[in-house]
């Protein structure tokens, strides 16, 4: 079997090499089957931003948009995003982040950027309001620091900036 | 680790029939879970389906919604159609993890894990799914309530693949979904309850309370002689014949037993004429 190998179809033991767009820039690079989207964001990619938390999918330190909905990338095998499109806190301005600062939604700052990414996707998906409230939607993003009101309300703050509204569930538990 | 890419299904299927003890990956919110702590499972084969998109799509006939196999829990959270038509699916997609996992997440992989506790399992079997399998020597059908035999184990040889899931569209006159767990979101399901009433009859289905998920039938008998019950405690002889609930690092038998009971009963007061 070769040991490598563009990703495209076939087998592959060795590394694989994959092409993704990353924060709206072409990123090419060899992973091997079993790294996660995290490692190589964090140590391949000079991206630090995403945090490894529980690495089980319940923290939500590590959320990043894979073709634009919030994934836990300490699930994704680095060679599935071949050909899709990944956003991570990087990519965000930090001017964006004016509501939480102001509400105190951070403090030792481990979940702060799956936060703000998980926010991210709700202030421009307003629409997801109809159907969920943003404690939902937050869920899986867990804070021992804050106690979640700070949180909920930096979103609140987000949405009525950009013109729409947090919806009657915005703030139902 | 040996990474198996098939570009279609076809290649799939022959990687699986090639190699029989390779582990067919979706979302892989299942499998990565255990990666960090257990390097043996590095040594595994997996055939990854992320690339098949054809597998992705669910749809709506006259008679059927279709899942595809690689259809995502969001897929159907974000149906407007599922939401009127088959809420349950709603219902118990939301309680899978919390998005990030929702938009990973396949209905066909949590069936295919076989977990005791998976959520989208008791809906999909209160709504009479069809589990479609496909593999090179040809394409079968089993209903979802038949396709566990055991912990872990099921009707699916290691060749085949789940392709679709069928769920006939009928009117219901009842519907109901409940997840008994440590906190309201994120939890592991203690104790969960699915049941559904057409003119197909009663189905009522656990998880989390046998060795896998499954129909209730002695409870499905019960309400459809209409049985007097009168109190929870009505309900345990009929729960100890269909379920055997044990004590893990969640709860206690004796626990779930006992508001398998409650739920029930309190779910079905105010809609059956039998129930005091």
């Amino acid at each position: 079997m070769s040991q490598r190998k563009t990703a495209g179809r076939g087998a592959a033991a060795g590394e694989l090499r994959i092409s993704f767009t990353l924060n709206g820039e072409p990123a090419t690079l060899e992973v091997s089957p079993s790294e996660r989207l995290l490692d190589i964001l964090r140590y391949r990619l000079g991206l630090p931003g995403t945090k490894e938390g529980c690495a089980e999918g319940e923290c939500g330190a590590c959320t990043v948009l894979l073709d634009g909905l919030p994934v836990d990338s300490c699930l994704v095998p680095a060679y599935q995003v071949r050909g899709r499109r990944v956003e991570t806190i990087e990519a965000l301005d930090p001017a964006d982040m004016a509501h939480y600062h102001a509400r105190g939604t951070t403090q030792c700052g481990a979940c702060t950027p799956g936060v703000v990414v998980t926010a991210s996707w709700i202030v421009r998906h307003p629409e997801l309001l109809e159907t969920h409230s943003i404690r939902d939607l937050m869920a899986g993003n867990l804070c021992r620091c804050t106690g979640y009101d700070g949180i909920i309300e930096g979103v609140v703050d987000e949405l009525e900036e950009r013109g729409g509204s947090a919806g009657p569930g915005a703030h139902r538990s | 680790m040996r990474i198996l890419l098939p570009g279609t299904l076809e290649e799939a299927l022959q990687m699986l029939a090639a190699t029989p003890d390779a582990t067919p990956m979706a979302g892989g919110t299942d499998l990565l879970v255990h990666w960090p702590q257990h390097p043996e499972l590095h040594e595994r084969s997996y055939v990854d389906l992320s690339g098949l998109e054809d597998l992705r799509p669910h749809r709506w006939t006259d008679h059927e919604l279709v899942l595809g196999g690689l259809t995502s829990y969001w897929d159907v959270i974000t149906d407007r159609r599922a939401r009127v038509e088959l809420p349950l699916l709603i219902e118990a997609g939301r309680q899978v993890g919390a998005v990030q996992i929702q938009t990973r997440g396949t209905w066909a992989g949590n069936i295919a894990n076989g977990s005791p506790a998976a959520d989208g399992v008791p809906v999909l079997m209160a709504y009479d799914a069809l589990v479609v399998l496909q593999s090179t020597r040809g394409r079968s059908e089993v209903p979802l309530a038949e396709f566990y035999v055991g912990y872990k184990e099921m009707r699916r040889k290691p060749d085949e693949l789940i392709t679709q899931i069928r769920l006939p569209r009928r009117e219901y006159d009842l519907q109901i979904f409940e997840k008994v767990g440590s906190r309201q979101a994120q939890a592991i399901t203690k104790v969960g309850i699915a049941i559904t009433h057409s003119a197909a009859g009663w189905r009522v289905v656990s998880n989390s309370m046998a060795p896998f998920v499954c129909r209730c039938h002695s409870m499905e008998r019960l309400l459809q002689d209409g049985r007097p019950v009168s109190s929870p405690d009505d309900l345990l002889p009929a729960i100890r014949e269909d379920v055997s609930p044990i004590d893990d690092i969640r709860s206690t038998a004796e626990y779930r037993e006992r508001v398998m009971a409650r739920v029930l009963y309190y779910d079905l007061l105010d809609v059956c004429p039998s129930f005091s």
